[in-house]
């Protein structure tokens, strides 16, 4: 295989890695201040219990989440030299502004960790919302330089030179805004429906005592309210963001839904597989003229398709895929809070067995979304590397080692995968809930 | 200063700080792991105490220095890109497996002496790894191939003695800051006998920095004879870091009353100072090259409007982050309650 292809592989993995961790060490910061809050307003110590254990694991999680982020840093200069040679020169500014983000979390989550018995309550959420603000503003500012290279701006490109630099234009490029909605929106329901999802469990289990149900039946209501609030955050955003690329980038769109011909009144196309020789979707739902309405917000809104442009310049078409699971997946997760909400806060009643099972289901759901969103949003700009600027084949490194490198780093991935399971098991196996709410155990 | 000179102080300045924190951050590492089972002292836990809460902290430098050096020297990427990508990838793995153990050992108490062992090992390394990248930049290691391309030549590099020379200076500086800053930090708070221990093993160290300092000039490639002539023109930096080290080294048996031997503050001062000296002789004379013949920082550096935009991106940053950074300090490094408090 060529060197290109095998830093593809290797750079692709390891953001796959990355974001479960980073996701999360978005998310749940998020629900850590909402528990600090909740614990203040309420006095119930219940929240101040699920405050600690989150923070506990968020300390695990960050234990894998800060170096398998200083590997993609550093590897985004390694891997693609050509790439950081014309980034480097236009939007190097948030990378920058991105490492006193991290410089803001790290300190204030250590103080928080460590110096939490000494602080009062009123500095102890302020520093866990200071992390809150570091993870998030991280997450945003690498977003900046992701939306840059689907809608790069602010430099001229002559000769291979690059001149004529305004780094704000290039910052406030015509995708950033939504994107980083999208992006952070997203992060915060992960967080939420992976607490939820622990929560759903313990109540699925038989034979825990009535206290201790109290507790994770609070944490689930928490995880409900914030999941809720955002995905509905994150789907009504990624309409947006979905209007965003008919915009600016057609091409996308077009591969996105597997629409090959130009026209009024496309149709939407879910599920199915994109055949390029029928050139349509196969074995989908037909919605007719909905592509259009979402797109342009009329049935009769002109869409532009694939054969409007070079074979060459087409993404792969398995993008159509990624893209659907990550809708439904959103879609499903709005439907899902609402509907356990409905059930405790209009009904009235507990929640049936059933919907605990699928609610477990909520947490690994979301970070499939997050997984096939960013895979779709890079493997969609292929072949660009830089959006219609420079081809990734040209961006990357002469190196050809790689195959070596791949396989040391996967076989890393997967060790660090299994022990941080296994460790957070372990930790909470032996520092079980009812021990620390103070019951005994059974009932 | 043209700008290349200034964005190169600077970068400089972050490697300089990145140097000694590491150094200190991997290294207490290690000797928390050597002085585990001895009983009798709490050396172990007054190392743990340090590294718990810093070493998120200390990881940044080493982010900040590469998105410094992209950023104010985008064209650099390219040529340390390709050369460097084996080397650093290693350094990376190490470096993932020593941070993702040594949280996974806060968590599980039974396991933790093994997940203990393979952070403390690991750690040790990797400030000797990093260091052993300069002989890189030195000339020598690089071939260019017929279009062009460079790419490292990583039997040359691993068989050539000068590579071992830079990796005993990276680890024995480690250990001597590490357990010179250990010192400081446990007389801080009043733990004698840790002090003691500490003290013992920096006394020991010390010279063997400077040995193998020498024999990492020393031991320079025929291609790298230019910057050992650069460091003769740039001496007096060298004679004075050296007079920086006795004074520093010196310090260490100060006596003063009834109390043990030694003012560690002004030894970690002055030993810090050594390095500061001997690292900015040491910066001119690698001056303007940043990969010697090939790349100088005049034709790495980027343009104009971005420059300024990065300044002014550093002034806020430091502005908003210098209260964060004061009211940890006063946490975790001046408070003797939390520094010598009870259990782990
Ligand atoms: C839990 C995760 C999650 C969920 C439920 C959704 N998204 Fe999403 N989406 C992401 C997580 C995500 C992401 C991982 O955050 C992406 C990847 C790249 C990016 O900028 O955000 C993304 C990208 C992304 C893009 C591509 C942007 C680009 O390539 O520049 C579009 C058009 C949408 N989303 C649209 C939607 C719609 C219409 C949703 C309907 C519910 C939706 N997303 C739910
Ligand atoms: C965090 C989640 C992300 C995931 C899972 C992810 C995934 C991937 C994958 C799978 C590829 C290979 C694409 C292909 O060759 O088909 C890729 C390429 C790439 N991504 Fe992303 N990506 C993520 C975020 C980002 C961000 C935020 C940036 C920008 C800073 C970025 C920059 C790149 C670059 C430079 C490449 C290589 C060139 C290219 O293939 O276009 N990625 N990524
Ligand atoms: C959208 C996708 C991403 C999100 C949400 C994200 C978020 C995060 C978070 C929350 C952390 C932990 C921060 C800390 O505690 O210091 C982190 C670490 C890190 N991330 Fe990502 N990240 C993303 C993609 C990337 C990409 C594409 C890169 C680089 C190319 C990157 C580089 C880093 C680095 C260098 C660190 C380690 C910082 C440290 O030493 O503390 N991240 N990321």
């Amino acid at each position: 295989m060529d060197s290109v292809v095998m830093a593809r592989a290797l750079f692709g993995s390891s953001m796959a890695f990355h974001i479960i961790f980073a996701t999360l060490g978005v998310g749940v910061p998020l629900m850590i201040v909402f528990a600090e809050i909740f614990a203040g307003i309420t006095k119930n110590s219940d929240y101040s219990l699920m405050a600690k254990r989150w923070t506990k694991a968020q300390a695990i999680l960050l234990g894998v989440a800060i170096p398998s982020g200083t590997i993609v840093g550093v590897m985004l200069s390694m891997l693609w030299p050509g790439f950081m040679e014309i980034m480097g020169q236009v939007i190097a500014v948030p990378f920058q502004v991105e490492i006193w983000a991290f410089f803001l979390e790290a300190l204030f989550m250590s103080i928080y960790i460590y110096a939490a018995d000494r602080l009062s309550r009123k500095l102890r959420i302020l520093s866990v919302i200071m992390v809150s603000f570091g993870s998030a503003s991280s997450a945003v500012l690498i977003t900046n330089v992701h939306a840059w290279m689907n809608t790069p701006r602010g430099f001229k490109l002559a000769d291979g030179k690059v001149t004529d630099v305004h780094p704000l234009q290039a910052i406030f490029n015509p995708s950033f805004a939504v994107t980083a909605i999208h992006v952070v929106a997203s992060a915060f329901m992960t967080g939420a429906f992976c607490v939820g999802s622990i929560a759903a469990y313990k109540l699925l289990k038989k034979g825990k005592s009535e206290r201790e149900r109290e507790y994770h039946r609070r944490s689930l209501y928490l995880a409900l309210i914030v999941g809720l609030v955002c995905s509905m955050a994150t789907a009504i955003n990624g309409h947006f963001t979905a209007q965003m690329l008919h915009h600016y980038l057609p091409l996308k769109l077009a591969a996105a839904e597997g629409l090959f011909e130009t026209g009024p009144h496309a149709a939407l196309e879910i599920f199915g597989s994109t055949s390029l020789e029928k050139q349509e979707v196969v074995g989908g739902i037909t919605i007719p003229s909905a592509l259009s309405f979402l797109a342009t917000d009329r049935f009769d809104g002109v869409v532009r398709g694939l054969n409007d442009y070079p074979r060459e310049l087409w993404p792969p078409l398995y993008i159509h895929t990624l893209f659907n699971l990550m809708v439904i997946i959103g879609g499903f997760l709005v439907a899902l809070s609402f509907g356990a909400l409905f059930y405790r806060l209009v009904l009235k009643r507990p929640y049936p067995r059933w919907l605990l099972a699928v609610l477990v289901a909520g947490g690994p759901l979301s970070l499939i979304g997050i997984e096939t969103g960013w895979i779709f949003s890079c493997t969609g700009r292929q072949p660009w590397v830089i959006s219609g600027v420079q081809k990734t084949a040209d961006a990357a490194t002469l190196s050809d080692n790689i195959g070596v490198l791949f396989g040391l780093f996967i076989g890393l991935y997967v060790l660090l995968m299994i022990l941080t399971i296994t460790v957070m098991r372990y930790y909470f196996k032996r520092k079980p809930v009812a021990r620390e709410l103070g019951v005994t155990e059974g009932s | 200063m043209d700008h290349a000179t200034v964005a190169i102080a600077l970068v400089w300045a972050l490697i300089f700080a990145y140097a000694i924190l590491g150094s200190v951050d991997f290294g207490a590492g290690f000797w928390a792991l050597v002085f585990d089972r001895r009983s009798g002292t709490r050396a172990a836990q007054i190392a743990n105490r340090y590294l718990s809460p810093s070493w998120e902290v200390t990881n940044v430098f080493l982010v900040l220095i590469t998105v410094a050096m992209v950023g104010f020297f985008p064209k650099a990427a390219f040529w340390l890109g390709t050369i460097l990508l084996v080397p650093v990838s290693l350094v990376l793995i190490l470096l993932t497996i020593r941070s993702s153990f040594m949280v996974y050992s806060y968590s599980t108490k039974r396991y933790s002496r093994p997940l203990r062992w393979v952070s403390g090992l690991t750690g040790v390394l990797i400030p000797g790894l990093l260091l052993s990248v300069l002989p890189v930049s030195l000339g020598g290691f690089v071939e260019l191939s017929s279009e062009g391309n460079p790419s490292l030549l990583f039997g040359k590099l691993l068989s050539s003695p000068t590579e071992y020379a830079h990796l005993a200076f990276g680890i024995s500086s480690e250990l001597f800051l590490a357990a010179l800053f250990l010192s400081d930090y446990a007389h801080e708070a009043g733990e004698t006998s840790t002090y003691l221990s500490y003290r013992k093993v920096a006394v020991a160290m010390g010279p063997l920095t400077l040995l193998t300092a020498v024999l990492a000039i020393y031991t320079m490639t025929p291609e790298a004879a230019w910057i050992v002539v650069r460091i003769g023109e740039h001496l007096p930096w060298f004679l004075a870091s050296i007079v920086s080290f006795a004074i520093g080294y010196s310090a260490l048996w100060i006596k003063d009353g009834q109390r043990p031997p030694g003012r560690p503050r002004l030894a970690v001062t002055f030993v810090i100072g050594q390095y500061f000296l001997a690292s900015v002789g040491y910066g001119m004379a690698h001056l303007p090259y940043i990969l010697y013949p090939h790349l100088t920082i005049g034709q790495a550096i980027t343009n104009d409007a971005l420059f300024r935009s990065l300044l002014v991106s550093y002034s806020i940053g430091i502005a908003v982050l210098a209260p964060g950074f004061y009211l940890f300090w006063r946490l975790f490094l001046k408070d003797k309650k939390y520094i010598s408090r009870q259990g782990e």
